[in-house]
């Protein structure tokens, strides 16, 4: 890494790049244009069976007997599986870090033990040859449940005398820790300063609460796998995930088996946003594949998708901002209750750390609470527990603004973190470009046009930390001088693109003729899952060093052949030349290959990393909307999406990751959340009723990139996939808010919603 | 009842398969004829993902039965390109960065193909109202309007 | 569960046949948009499905001297490439047309949305409205029953056993006529609508409103045909007062419920909203005919 200086430099003039910056075809583009791309669904293996999993659809209830006699017996089935047949774990097995990960809780949320928690969690498993018989056997197996009292709301959960999910739960983070068991999992505070007291010297005060609902990621591709175990207790699992390695580590705790009997084999994914960073399917496939002793294959079903996997928390805020007349902000305060589901675990934690991230406040006490309640267990969507909590914040900045009557975003102009900012969660930012989203935000075209009747604009400004973790590459060097760059991060949305570009760079050779691949959990070492944004950061740095790697390789043989010393040989373009004399003729990266027997054997590079200095990310949105004021319809008219990428290294791929954060927060903003019955029911099980945006609700999404280059990337890369979904909640309510000049605080703004607003307001 | 069989022109070859009466179209294709590349997302005919065309009609896979098909037509993603010539929208698509996961692409392939064919000068909004069907949750469409603009354009000679 | 059967008989006749000596339960399938989902979802256990797709008198558009006939299993993009009935009954089509997707308009009938037994079904309300009839084959032979009647609660229908719907009678436009369709839905597309209005004019020689039909979808448990929007319209020149009338008439005409897609309050007004808006277009067309 002794080149980092040499690299910033480069940033300072782009043109420096040759492939970076670019915006070539995505090496896996063609296969999955022509149908030939390999998803989760689509693997076979010879003497396949097929399986399928028996789901409660009960909210909370008692399990008193499973009885599988019948289906046992039925032609066809090879296999069946309940909670019992899985090793027991101990309930303080787990991972703590911003959020918890519980061996326990997951072991349960794959297969129900002793109670079911959720409409849709997963009793028992049935593997059959075919999948008819393996449903006609799974309605076969008959369950007793003692049903309890469903608590499906925060609000619900939290009052004293509500049912209790988990005996023994005692809310972490309370001094003294509470006697009594609660549905409250945890408590987590962050404080900068002395809020209470600053809120005193305030002229003005915002205070309002917030509401949102249960979404879910939405991902077009169902959960499915195929897992194979030998007799010898060897297994392999084909899955799509966003993490070979994590399936690996997850399917060994559950089943009890060491990593290295377990290989998991990636397949394409077809989205995943955070949801594809836990295990459904695969522990279940494995058992059932010993039990029956033929490969298993399991797909899920949109309903099962939807009821039993994702979604993320739905919850309440309380966002206060206090500020001078002249819009200094001088305290603020954000109290949040986040749904977990069922079992512990909400993001509520970095909701807190992430809500007042883009202003400068000495002030601030942000207070979360994890709270279970009888739906599926949250997982991880893009910048999990920002959204919301920029929601709340972004909306009372709004607020703020109107009341002073200054333009928000000048309001935040005046109050943007810049560098050496204190962040409320502690860093002292280093170089962040939230200023100049703010700035760049504001000289657009879009935000200086005028709007008709009915119409209404809102700004909001969101912030993702990025994340680095480990990531493995191994950039190998073929006899013809192409190259194949491997790394353990799935590719989700066009990464393969963007480790071959900055491959490219280091190498000096064609995009074309590296070819990037996601290995599977034998072939590279460890990597974390993609999620965090952290891919083409952390393994687009590993594979920078992988490269870097090959090349002092390279230039090692050059200086053999040469019989000089390798400082004597400098690499660019592809080709090593000697410094000192030029009675060498220069060897190109081929040449140096078709030689590599003679000077030592196969020429590779590698980089297995745990990388520092993510660099965080800043946007701010502009939405325009028109509200039909007799319907409550709300159309988007127009949306700019402006971020700090730090480096684009694809642009276009960039843009798509901007883009499709925008509309997913549209959707979350307007018409997406889970509808339960009383009871506990799940009603909106499908695409007709669970409404993500359509290609006919949205315009385009204008982006503007914004380079601040991250000081601890070699290319100045910060991340791009998850801050373009925290602002839209909040630019979109205060656009529709403006619209028809009532606050709009509770999510989703469905058209019943806004109508009754009016209405009220009449 | 036994399982029927049914014979149909795929991609313009005769094919023939063996189903039952309760196998879709879309499970025809992909556990019979080992056509994969049309997608199933939700079985309902909500997301598009299993668009093929039949008959000269844009259907979801999903909401026909195998046995509908017998004697007719069906194209699907894999019939789209000839050999290695990909179809200009298939050129575009990947031109315009119009898939990040991929997984609705060959849907979304099918059914622009079906659009250009009935109107060769689509709109925007047009083209937005036809591809309603096909769900993408990873590009916010912007890029595949493009991509199928540009198509367009193209297979009108104009570029 | 027992295998299904299939078969798809090419006259009406052998539906008829099949439908009466069926064992179990025989399910008459045109598009098949409903019926594949409810069978996949295990909401309808059916023995046989009886595709009838296959006979042509339920895949024609037959112009007649005194309307237009077509055939139950006709789809969306049939009927809407039809430019007779575009031009005589826009609202009709409209309705049809507001059908789930491109994919599912390649498929989906009038007959099978109006059998289907949905009160929100896009199809109806505008047929009510145009006061078609539909034309049943059963056992006994056929007989002509107007559209409003063959719902009669959700999913259940007044079809007898071994009945079903061969084909729609449109009547001719009269002179100074227009309809139109509008629904509520919170996308732009693939929503089932939460309220829908069909609304059918005829005016006199000096725009007075002589005769009207106003059909309200998804507020109640089966469309409704509302007198007392047509009473708000008939006798006046579709005046504000008229206008307001008829709004209230249908808000008042609602007995809808909460579900997931709209609140009990919400569709009672969007009801009275929509019924003016389509009201507003079809009395333009009305105007130009």
């Amino acid at each position: 890494m002794g080149n980092e200086k040499d690299h910033l430099e480069a940033i300072e003039g782009k043109e420096k790049f040759r492939y970076i910056g670019t915006s070539p075809i995505r090496p896996d583009g063609v296969d999955k244009v022509t149908g030939r791309a390999n998803f989760g669904a689509d693997f076979t293996a010879n003497g396949m069976i097929h399986g399928r999993v028996v789901r409660s659809s009960h909210a909370h209830a008692k399990i008193k007997s499973i009885n599988i006699e019948k289906a046992l017996k039925m032609k066809g089935v090879k296999a069946i599986v309940t909670g019992q047949d899985f090793p027991k774990i101990d309930p303080s097995d787990k991972v703590v870090g911003e959020v918890v990960v519980s061996f326990y809780d997951m072991s349960q949320n794959v297969i129900a033990r002793d109670k079911v928690f959720y409409d849709g969690h997963a009793v028992a498993a049935v593997a059959a040859t075919s999948i008819k018989i393996a449903e006609e056997a799974a309605a076969l197996i008959e369950i007793e449940y003692e049903v309890l009292p469903a608590v499906m709301t925060v609000i619900d959960a939290m009052k004293k005398n509500a049912p209790v999910l988990h005996k023994g739960m005692k809310t972490e983070g309370m001094d003294p820790v509470p006697k009594r068991s609660s549905n409250v999992a945890s408590r987590a505070e962050l404080k900068l300063g002395n809020a209470a007291e600053a809120f005193k010297d305030a002229d003005v005060i915002v205070e309002r609460d917030y509401t949102a609902q249960t979404v879910h990621q939405g991902y077009i591709e169902p959960h499915a796998c195929v897992a194979e175990v030998s007799a010898d207790g060897m297994a392999t699992i084909w899955s799509s995930s966003q993490g070979q390695f994590m399936v690996r580590a997850f399917v060994a705790k559950l089943c009890a088996m060491n990593a290295s009997k377990i290989k998991v084999i990636p397949s394409e994914i077809g989205g995943g946003f955070g949801g594809k960073t836990k295990v459904y399917l695969e522990p279940l496939a494995l058992l059932l594949s010993r039990q029956s002793g033929r490969p298993v294959k399991m797909v899920m079903t949109r309903e099962e998708v939807l009821r039993a996997t994702g979604p993320t928390s739905g919850g309440h805020a309380r966002a206060k901002i206090g500020a001078k007349k002249d819009g200094t902000l001088v305290a603020a305060e954000l109290e949040m209750e986040y749904e977990a589901g069922a079992f512990a675990g909400s993001p509520v934690k970095l909701g807190c750390m992430t809500g007042f991230a883009p202003y400068n406040l000495k002030h601030v006490s942000c207070i979360g609470w994890d709270v279970v309640v009888n739906r599926p267990q949250a997982a991880a969507y893009r910048a999990p527990g920002a959204p919301v909590a920029a929601f709340a914040v972004e909306s009372a900045m709004d607020e703020l603004a109107d009341t002073l009557g200054i333009d928000p975003l000048e309001l935040r102009i005046k109050n943007a973190a810049v560098e050496g900012t204190q962040a409320p969660y502690g860093v002292k930012f280093p170089k962040i470009g939230c200023l100049e989203t703010l700035r760049q935000a504001k000289a657009t075209e879009h935000y200086n046009m005028p709007l008709g009747p009915n119409q209404g604009r809102g700004v909001a400004s969101g912030f993702w930390f990025n994340i680095g973790g480990q990531s493995s590459a191994s950039v190998m060097v073929n006899p013809d001088g192409t190259v194949i760059v491997a790394t353990g991060s799935p590719d989700i949305g066009g990464s393969r693109a963007s480790m071959a570009l900055m491959a490219a760079e280091v190498l000096g050779i064609d995009y074309d003729n590296i070819k990037p691949l996601v290995a599977d959990t034998e072939s590279v070492p460890f990597s974390d899952l993609t999620g965090g944004s952290r891919v083409t950061f952390a393994t687009g740095k590993a594979v920078v060093e992988a490269a870097e790697d090959a090349v002092n390789d390279m230039k090692r043989r050059a200086a053999k052949v040469w019989d000089v010393d390798i400082d004597q040989v400098e690499w660019k373009d592809g080709i090593a030349t000697c410094i000192e004399t030029d009675i060498h003729k220069p060897m190109t990266i081929a040449e140096i290959a078709a030689m590599a027997g003679k000077t030592g054997g196969a020429i590779s590079g590698k980089a297995n990393i745990n990388a520092k200095g993510a660099g965080a990310a800043f946007a701010t949105h502009i939405c325009d909307v028109e509200v039909d004021p007799e319907t409550g319809y709300v159309q988007v008219l127009r949306y700019t999406a402006v971020q700090d990428v730090g480096t684009a290294i694809h642009p276009a791929y960039v843009e798509g990751q901007m883009q499709g954060g925008a509309v997913q927060g549209i959707g979350w903003a307007l018409n997406e959340e889970y509808v339960y019955s009383k009871d506990g029911q799940l009603q909106n099980t499908g695409f007709l009723d669970y409404r993500v945006p359509v290609a006919s609700d949205m315009p385009m999404i204008d982006t503007v990139i914004v380079e601040v280059p991250n000081p601890g990337h070699p290319y100045g890369v910060r991340g791009v996939g998850e801050v373009p979904i925290v602002p839209p909640l909040g630019a979109v309510a205060n656009a529709v808010s403006h619209a028809i000049g009532i606050r709009m605080a509770d999510l989703p703004m469905s058209p019943p919603k806004i109508l009754a607003t009016i209405d009220a307001a009449d | 009842m036994a399982k029927h069989h049914v014979e149909a022109i795929i991609n313009g070859d005769p094919a023939e398969f063996l189903c039952g009466t309760e196998q879709t179209l879309l499970d025809c294709l992909r556990d019979e004829l080992s056509l994969t590349g049309s997608k199933e997302g939700c079985s309902s005919g909500d997301c598009g993902a299993c668009s093929v065309i039949l008959d000269g009609r844009l259907v979801c896979a999903c909401l026909v039965l195998g046995v509908e098909v017998n004697g007719k037509k069906v194209e699907t993603i894999e019939g789209v390109a000839k050999g290695d010539d990909l179809h200009p929208l298939q050129k575009h698509f990947l031109q315009e960065a119009a898939l990040q996961c991929g997984i609705c692409t060959p849907g979304f392939i099918v059914a622009a193909k079906a659009l250009l064919k009935e109107n060769p000068h689509p709109t925007e909004t047009e083209i937005r109202y036809w591809l309603a069907g096909n769900l993408c949750r990873c590009t916010g469409y912007d890029k595949i309007i493009t991509a199928v603009q540009k198509a367009a354009a193209e297979m009108r000679g104009e570029s | 569960m027992a295998n299904l059967d299939y078969s798809s008989p090419s006259s009406v006749k052998e539906v008829v046949k099949i439908l009466t000596t069926a064992k179990g339960k025989a399910k008459v399938m045109a598009g098949g948009t409903d019926l594949l989902v409810q069978l996949r979802a295990g909401r309808l256990k059916a023995s046989t499905i009886v595709d009838v797709k296959n006979i042509s008198e339920l895949r024609t558009i037959k112009k007649e001297k005194n309307g237009f006939t077509i055939g139950a299993a006709v789809s969306g993009a049939e009927l809407g490439a039809h430019k007779a009935v575009n031009k005589a009954w826009p609202g009709v089509v409209e309705g049809l047309e507001l059908i789930g997707s491109t994919q599912i308009q390649g498929r989906a009938s009038l007959g099978g949305n109006l059998c289907n037994g949905s009160p929100a079904a896009d199809g109806v309300p505008g047929m009510i409205a145009a006061g078609a009839t539909c034309l049943i084959a059963g056992p006994k032979g056929t007989r002509t029953v107007p559209v409003e009647k063959i719902v009669v609660s959700p999913g259940r229908t007044s079809l007898k056993s071994g009945e079903f719907l061969v084909s729609f009678f449109l009547p001719n436009r009269p002179k100074k006529s227009g309809d139109a369709y509008l629904r509520f839905i919170p996308r732009t597309e693939m929503d089932i609508a939460v309220v829908g209005v069909g609304v059918s004019l005829t005016l006199d020689k000096k725009g007075m409103c002589t005769d009207a039909r106003v059909s309200l979808g998804a507020v109640a448990p089966t469309a409704l045909l509302v007198k007392n929007c047509a009473n708000a319209l008939i006798g006046t020149n579709i005046d504000e007062d008229a206008l307001n009338a008829l709004s209230e008439a249908a808000s008042s005409a609602c007995n809808p419920i909460d579900d997931k897609r709209g609140t009990i309050k919400y569709r009672t007004k969007v009801a009275g909203v929509l019924a003016r808006r389509a009201t507003v277009i079809a009395l333009k067309r009305a105007r130009k005919n």
